[in-house]
């Protein structure tokens, strides 16, 4: 917005699709793209026009805010030997199905 | 004597079936060719779109006529005096801008075109105008947002679709003009008067000229015009040879 950048690509675009209503929107991929407008029916045109679907969203890649692989080990190992703190454990045994399935 | 009484609208769906056709031919020309990845495939699925609208009006004109010819046998055996398109459609795609201009002259008419024909009191017509006008409203969308991207764009954008709207200009009378067989037909509700939508398309496309940064071109005393009746540029005939070639040297191929 500020400073105009100068590269021979526009700017990438992350693409996330839901198919029916009451289902969550799923990353369907990336594209490029030289404005939100453009964003939007370029993943229309890229990922929805054959598929069934519902919603589209766009989010500009460098929005997106991504733990890096440092974090992983203080972010994700405690948990793994810690069940009771998933939200399942009280209700359910933990079945892979459950996670499996969107 | 059906044939007689049918005649006018077989020729109207045909005008038709041929605007769309020669537009989504001209637009599959671009496949992998485009700019850019993203919109190849934008552009190869408003071909598709073209030219599958084409395929059930010529459809619909073949059953009308109800001499078992096929929408294949209409589109690979006419001449190219045969041919009702416009003359816009067939002019060739230039650079991006002049694809796109053209595009947005056509999107804007088609519009309008095809939202009043969902009402034609000829049914076929009026259900495939239904399942168009949504993909036109796309088509639309698509080439209305390029003319301000590259209008209001870089200096070279800029220059480069005020040329494309300058040189392409001269061919959007035609889509108005008053013609006998559209009044004939809208007499009974088939058809659209197109001089009709005329000030509405002045409207909008005046407002995305504006918004885009570019200059409505001069209006000419010369209408290029001919297309309904067969006479065109010098650019049909080339398309024609390139699309019809492969079903005329194998006639009944299948694949």
């Amino acid at each position: 917005m500020t400073e105009q950048k100068i590269h021979d690509q526009w700017d990438l675009w992350e693409v996330f699709i839901q198919e029916s209503d009451n289902t969550p929107h799923l990353h369907a991929g990336s594209i490029r793209a030289a404005d939100a407008e453009n964003a939007l029916q370029n993943a229309r045109d890229v990922f929805a026009r054959r598929g069934t679907a519902k919603n589209i969203w766009v989010v500009k890649t460098e929005h997106i805010i991504a733990s890096t692989p440092e974090d992983a080990p203080s972010f994700f190992e405690p948990t793994k030997d810690k069940v009771y703190r998933h939200p399942h454990f009280y209700k359910y045994t933990l079945d892979d199905e459950l996670w499996k399935k969107p | 004597m059906e044939e007689t009484v049918n005649a006018p609208i077989i020729e109207y769906l045909l005008r038709l079936a041929d605007d769309r056709l020669i537009l989504g031919h001209r637009l599959s020309e671009w496949c992998g060719h485009a700019p850019i990845l993203e919109e190849d495939i934008a552009l190869a699925n408003i071909a598709l779109d073209c030219i599958g609208q084409a395929n059930y009006l010529y459809s619909a004109a073949a059953t009308e006529e109800g001499k078992g010819r096929t929408a294949d046998a209409i589109v690979y055996f006419r001449e190219a005096l045969e041919y009702k398109n416009l003359l816009l459609v067939e002019q060739p795609n230039g650079d991006y801008a002049r694809t796109i201009v053209r595009q947005f002259f056509y999107d804007a008419f088609g519009v309008l075109l095809f939202d009043r024909l969902q009402k034609s009191t000829f049914h076929p017509l009026a259900g495939i105008a239904g399942k168009a006008v949504k993909e036109l409203r796309y088509h639309f969308r698509h080439s209305s947002q390029w003319m301000i991207r590259l209008g209001d764009g870089t200096e070279e954008s800029h220059a480069r679709a005020q040329k494309a709207l300058d040189e392409l200009w001269k061919f959007t009378d035609e889509m108005f003009l008053p013609d006998p067989l559209e009044n004939e037909l809208a007499k009974e509700g088939v058809a659209v008067i197109s001089s009709s939508l005329k000030d509405e398309w002045t409207g909008t496309v005046r407002e995305i000229i504006s918004t885009a940064t570019l200059s409505l071109p001069l209006q000419t005393a010369f209408i290029h015009k001919g297309g309904r009746s067969g006479h065109h540029t010098e650019h049909l005939g080339h398309l024609l040879s390139e699309m019809q070639i492969v079903a005329r040297s194998f006639p009944d191929i299948q694949w």
